[in-house]
């Protein structure tokens, strides 16, 4: 196995382990118990949309720092695409496959 | 004591699962054909989608294998992809708990979609529910590995050009904000999510920002609570 292919492989069992972590977390945390305090609860309500948020800007980041309308145009364009088609159709296979299709003919023919 | 047909059970978590199978084949391909053009081949998506099975996640780390990311950063990045998952288990602690040596699985399978189909099956009857939650989690898994192999398979056999094929990860989450947003009681913490995250771009550019903007917008969530009418299930759920 070649030194890349070693660390590859260590990406992903750090990856696979890490995620099954966070996703076994609660149980391990909260399963003994049978009340899960009312912070957490909150916490539980209301940190999914912002972190989906923080995604999103994180997804955007390069285009955001640097400004640079090549790569930010597209990636602004495709995403309102996407939510607009989301909020117009809820059809979530549509709405991706629209936002990425377009992304990709941008950033291939338009926008080099 | 009603014996439930197997076939029954497996017929109907396909039937559910079947707007999963489409969006997992979709991205799970396209998934495999990133990277394959990384020069992982097949082999590499199996495993993958076999062990990692997150597919934002998933996503980012061929960036990371080709800009050849230190670990640390990979750690981080998976802690703060899968963040939200931490939550998910909260809605299925007794559930699982009573499908014995499966829930290991249950666990390990809690994506974003498997989690949202599961949850209208907790109303079942107990005989029907837990083979269901079974036959969804595992449904799903393998139209995810299906998907990832497959587009391991064409990228290596097709000629065309794949770039900006990775953008279906920001496609993704845009989707699954503009759902969460539908709900009122979201749009503020979306709102503050969004504000803390690019503040912290600005302040710390973008290899440092996220985890301060994590910890920043958790903080502020928890000062905003009394204002937000945090009684369980009540007060800002209107929508």
């Amino acid at each position: 196995m070649t030194p890349s292919d070693r660390y590859a492989l260590a990406a992903v069992v750090l990856a696979a382990l890490l995620t099954f972590a966070t996703r076994l977390a609660p149980f391990v945390l909260f399963g003994s118990r049978s009340k899960v305090p009312p912070a957490v609860e909150y916490l539980g309500r209301v940190l999914p949309p912002a972190l989906m948020a923080l995604l999103v800007v994180y997804c955007l980041r390069s285009g955001l720092w640097t400004m640079d309308i090549r790569t930010l145009l597209p990636q602004l364009v495709c995403a309102a695409l996407a939510a607009g088609l989301q909020l117009w159709k809820h059809n979530e296979l549509l709405s991706i496959g629209a936002a990425t299709g377009l992304y990709m003919l941008l950033v291939q023919r338009v926008f080099i | 004591m009603k014996t439930i047909c197997k076939g029954r059970i497996w017929r109907q978590a396909f039937r559910r699962s079947l707007p999963v199978l489409c969006g997992y084949l979709f991205l799970g391909v396209a998934f495999g054909l990133l990277l394959q053009q990384a020069g992982y081949g097949p082999g590499w998506a199996l495993l993958i989608s076999l062990t990692v099975y997150a597919g934002s996640l998933q996503f980012a780390l061929v960036g990371f294998l080709t800009g050849g990311a230190s670990l640390g950063l990979v750690a981080l990045m998976t802690l703060l992809i899968n963040s939200r998952h931490l939550f998910y288990g909260l809605s299925f602690i007794r559930d699982f708990s009573a499908m014995k040596r499966r829930k290991w699985y249950m666990i390990f399978a809690l994506t974003d979609e498997t989690y949202s189909l599961l949850l209208p099956i907790r109303e079942y009857p107990e005989e029907e529910k837990y083979p269901l939650m079974w036959a969804v989690a595992v449904l799903d898994h393998a139209y995810w590995v299906a998907g990832s192999v497959l587009g391991g398979l064409v990228g290596g056999a097709l000629q065309a050009n794949f770039t900006g094929i990775d953008f279906a990860m920001t496609a993704l989450f845009v989707v699954i904000l503009t759902e969460q947003c539908r709900r009122a009681a979201n749009r503020f913490p979306a709102l503050l999510g969004g504000i803390c995250g690019l503040l912290a771009l600005i302040l710390l550019g973008q290899q440092n920002f996220l985890l301060p903007a994590l910890v920043a917008v958790t903080g502020l969530l928890l000062a905003f609570r009394p204002l937000m009418g945090d009684k369980n299930g009540q007060g800002g759920e209107a929508s």
